[in-house]
């Protein structure tokens, strides 16, 4: 096999003593970028992306994308700890590591979180090396009408995911969508919702509505129940990352699935952040405790870790094989490829081979040596629960605000943070959910720009939706996922009297 | 529509008395700048702006032209309205500079978003940005004049040509492309002009007019074909690209019976009420820039139109470039409503 023969001369390439330093350091930086809400992956790059310009494309490639994997980790540290996710692709994390960490198996959640990112990524980085070209094939074939499909598909699987009732699913996504569709509309260059301001030109930022609504909602509520934190603390336990481990393989399925989720999400381009929400909709509709999701369950930190890191490391790929960024972290890298003066697109495989295979051998060595990482940082982690809440409170406070300023390098996002803050405080005392409402923030401009275009190239027929294989089946799918509990009902009822007899 | 000769006299005598200047010995600058200089991108993270911005602010820091870091911000929001909005609430800030794509005219039109660059202070003109007419190299059009052809003998909407942006110059290069063909075409706005070329390789759309750096990777790989360039000159760059074609071999799409020149600004802008010491430093500094190899490298890549203007004939391009921009805007039916 030929691409077994380059990553072999990959390796060669990253084993070197500097690249391996740039590849510890680029993790570490990475994990602090990902603790630190607002600061995410793409914003690190970015920063540090002058830097590099003296460094050969190589190494500056290592160091910039071990920052990424690094982010992609300490993602979901906050989100587990305190209920508040460090990126917006852990949000799903939050819904059982948080209570895992509530019951005091804030070690658990961490090391299943660690180690399904690890998983996730290096089946990611297993389809990179063997089946780029396909991938890339694949990718290809995604219009406007396909990516459509692929949201509906995302906002379909959430739909009578959480405890809360439909309805309120269904008013918390709108208000999604009715937030993401403030600013410019891409397909007429109109200016939507603004009243004529203009800081609202550019509409809402989701990271800053992320810190809003899960950093100072979490805190205000937190606050209201006399500052204490209502988990367990644990004592430090070294072993805890061996006791989990032991229970893991249970979940392979879960695990498989999530993989090829967040390998598709991350390739079509859709990003993290969906792949880790369908993954774990999903995940709960096919467990057999289903119902305890959202409880603590160990499976549902898995699966939308996994798919994350699936995602965020096989965004990668439309990156280099197409130029096409499959994440605003991909994005940002990409203009460095740029720089670097290397020409992201097909040829790059062929003709830069020590870059290429370089930058894939240290997406294996860079997730193996960030899992080290992390997991050995685990008891510390964990630890920080024993803080009291009154001390950690104004910290993560200060920390969100510089957060959400750092967005945009705006203050109107740090006063916007606030106000999202309220808000989630009074959604949440209403039991009405906030992931659904950050995923149509996430997805929904995205989601709308998809359709109008299909309907452009369609000439207004929205048989477009229906008019190629790809795209039935992916409706098909969206369809079944949005009436499955009717559909399951129906069936139940149907094969009763048959098991009955 | 069409360049003038006589501009582009103006811009090479420009071009020649800048690379002069530029060999003299710089003087001693008056003014440096005391703090980090903000370079804002008035468009996403990616883009053709930004790449460059990016290129600059890595130049400088890479070759230590200036004392004070560069940060690059991008402020993309409302087309754009939000970076040059910031410009100009900063008045009299020399720590501020922005570059430029052509939604510096086509913004304020098209969104009613109240600035103009007469809010600015004109630093330099860094290049110009060519378009070409591309289609899928799997199509069955090898010229221009084949696809003008097909077009012509189809329905209505029936060709779709993709483009980054609504009401910006991509649409309005293709609104001049059906005037001059007589014949509707479907235009599709996508975000990022990296994204329109994969979505021609994916045969979603007919046609597109990106710039050579956003396609130019799928062309070496055979899987895109340029078929016109909108200049009224072929581009220079003689290195064959794929096969034996070179950016120099790509007809003007006047030779091929279409009457179209576009030309798209990348320059470079400070907020109004600077001290002139400061201009007179930047213009110095990017001067610097460009003698990089680096520069001349991306310069290469993108087959760019290396033109380089300051002053007050800088100026005079941006004034004539508004006014026809202004012309062009109405004509395609593309100005706000209010």
């Amino acid at each position: 096999m030929e691409s077994i023969g380059d990553l072999m001369g990959g390796f060669a390439v990253v084993l070197s003593w500097h690249n391996f330093i740039y590849m510890l350091l680029g993790i570490m930086l990475g994990v602090i970028i990902g603790v630190l809400p607002g600061l995410g992956g793409a914003n690190g790059i970015a920063i540090l992306l002058p830097l590099t310009f003296s460094m050969p494309p190589t190494s500056a490639i290592i160091l910039l994308s071990c920052i990424y994997w690094g982010a992609l980790f300490g993602g979901a540290i906050t989100s587990i700890l305190f209920n508040i996710p460090g990126e917006p692709w852990s949000v799903a994390t939050t819904f059982d590591g948080h209570p895992m960490a509530q019951k005091g198996q804030a070690g658990e959640a961490l090391t299943a979180a660690f180690t399904s990112s690890f998983v996730g990524a290096l089946f990611a980085v297993i389809v990179i090396t063997l089946a780029a070209p396909l991938v890339a094939a694949f990718a290809l074939q995604f219009g406007p009408a396909e990516k459509f499909s692929v949201f509906f598909l995302a906002f379909c699987s959430f739909i009578g995911m959480g405890k809360e009732p439909p309805a309120k699913t269904v008013a918390a996504m709108m208000l999604g969508f009715a937030l993401a569709a403030v600013g410019t509309d891409t397909v007429t260059g109109g200016l939507r919702l603004t009243f004529g301001s203009t800081e609202l030109l550019s509409g809402f930022d989701f990271l800053v509505a992320v810190i809003g609504l899960f950093g100072i909602g979490e805190i205000l509520l937190t606050m209201e129940e006399g500052l204490s934190f209502k988990g367990k603390a644990t004592g430090i336990n070294p072993t805890v990352v061996w006791q989990t481990w032991k229970t893991l393989p249970r979940y392979w399925l879960t695990s498989l699935r999530s993989c090829v989720i967040g390998c598709w999400m991350g390739i079509t381009p859709a990003g993290a952040t969906p792949a880790s929400f369908m993954s774990y909709g999903i995940a709960k509709r096919a467990s057999k405790d289903g119902e305890k999701f959202g409880t603590g369950e160990i499976e549902g930190v898995v699966a939308p870790e996994t798919a994350a890191h699936a995602a965020g490391t096989s965004a990668l790929l439309p990156m280099l094989a197409l130029g096409v960024p499959g994440s605003p972290t991909a994005a940002v890298l990409l203009g460095g490829l740029l720089i670097w003066g290397l020409q992201p697109g097909p040829l790059l495989f062929v003709e830069q081979k020590d870059f290429v295979w370089g930058l894939i051998a240290s997406m294996y060595l860079g997730n193996i040596v960030g899992l080290v990482i992390v997991l050995t940082m685990v008891p510390m982690f964990a630890a920080i629960l024993r803080v009291p809440f009154a001390v950690v409170a104004p910290v993560i406070l200060v920390i969100c605000a510089i957060g959400a300023y750092t967005v945009h390098n705006n203050t109107f996002d740090v006063i916007m943070m606030l106000v999202f803050g309220v808000a989630g405080y009074f959604l949440k005392k209403c039991n009405y959910p906030l992931a659904p409402m950050v995923l149509a923030i996430v997805l929904g401009d995205k989601a709308e720009e998809a359709f109008r275009q299909s309907l452009l190239l369609s000439s207004g027929s929205v048989s477009v939706f229906w008019s190629s294989p790809l795209v039935s089946v992916i409706m098909a799918l969206g369809l079944v996922a949005l009436f499955w509990t009717a559909i399951s009902a129906a069936i139940s009822r149907v094969l009763k009297p048959i098991f009955a007899r | 529509m069409a360049m003038t000769d006589l501009r582009l006299r103006s811009i090479a005598i420009a071009a020649a008395a800048s690379v002069a200047a530029s060999l003299c010995a710089a003087p001693a600058n008056a003014w440096e700048p005391t703090r980090t200089v903000e370079f804002i991108v008035p468009a996403g993270t990616g883009g053709g702006a930004d790449q460059m911005a990016r290129m600059i602010q890595g130049i400088i820091a890479k070759h230590h032209l200036m004392k004070q870091t560069m940060v690059v911000v991008n402020k993309a929001g409302g087309a754009g309205g939000e970076g040059f909005l910031d410009i100009k609430g900063a008045k009299g800030n020399p720590h501020k500079l922005v570059i430029t794509l052509s939604n510096l005219f086509t913004t304020p039109l098209a969104t009613g978003i109240p600035f103009s660059w007469k809010d600015m202070t004109p630093v330099a003109m860094m290049a110009l940005d060519e378009f070409v007419l591309w289609t899928n190299a799997a199509s069955p059009y090898k010229t221009a004049q084949d696809y003008v052809a097909a077009i012509k003998g189809g329905t209505p909407g029936q060709f779709k040509m993709g483009g980054t942006g609504s009401k910006q110059e991509d649409q309005i290069i293709t609104v001049a492309l059906e005037n001059a063909i007589g014949q509707k075409m479907t235009y599709v706005p996508y975000k990022g002009g990296g994204e329109v070329a994969v979505q021609l390789v994916g045969k979603h759309i007919d046609s597109t007019v990106n710039n050579p750096i956003e396609a130019v990777a799928q062309w070496r790989a055979g899987t895109l074909r340029p078929l016109c360039v909108f200049d009224s000159k072929a581009l220079p760059v003689k290195d064959k690209i794929a096969g034996d074609m070179a950016w120099s071999d790509i007809p003007t799409c006047k030779s091929q019976g279409l009457d179209i020149e576009y030309l798209m600004l990348r320059g470079i802008f400070m907020p109004a009420g600077v001290p002139k010491e400061a201009v007179e430093y930047y213009v110095e500094l990017l001067k610097k820039v460009r003698a990089t190899p680096e520069w001349a490298q991306l310069m290469h890549d993108g087959a760019f139109n290396q033109s380089f203007m300051t002053g007050a004939d800088y100026t005079k391009w941006v004034e004539n470039e508004e006014k026809r921009h202004r012309d062009l805007m109405q004509k395609a039916g593309f100005m706000a409503k209010n």
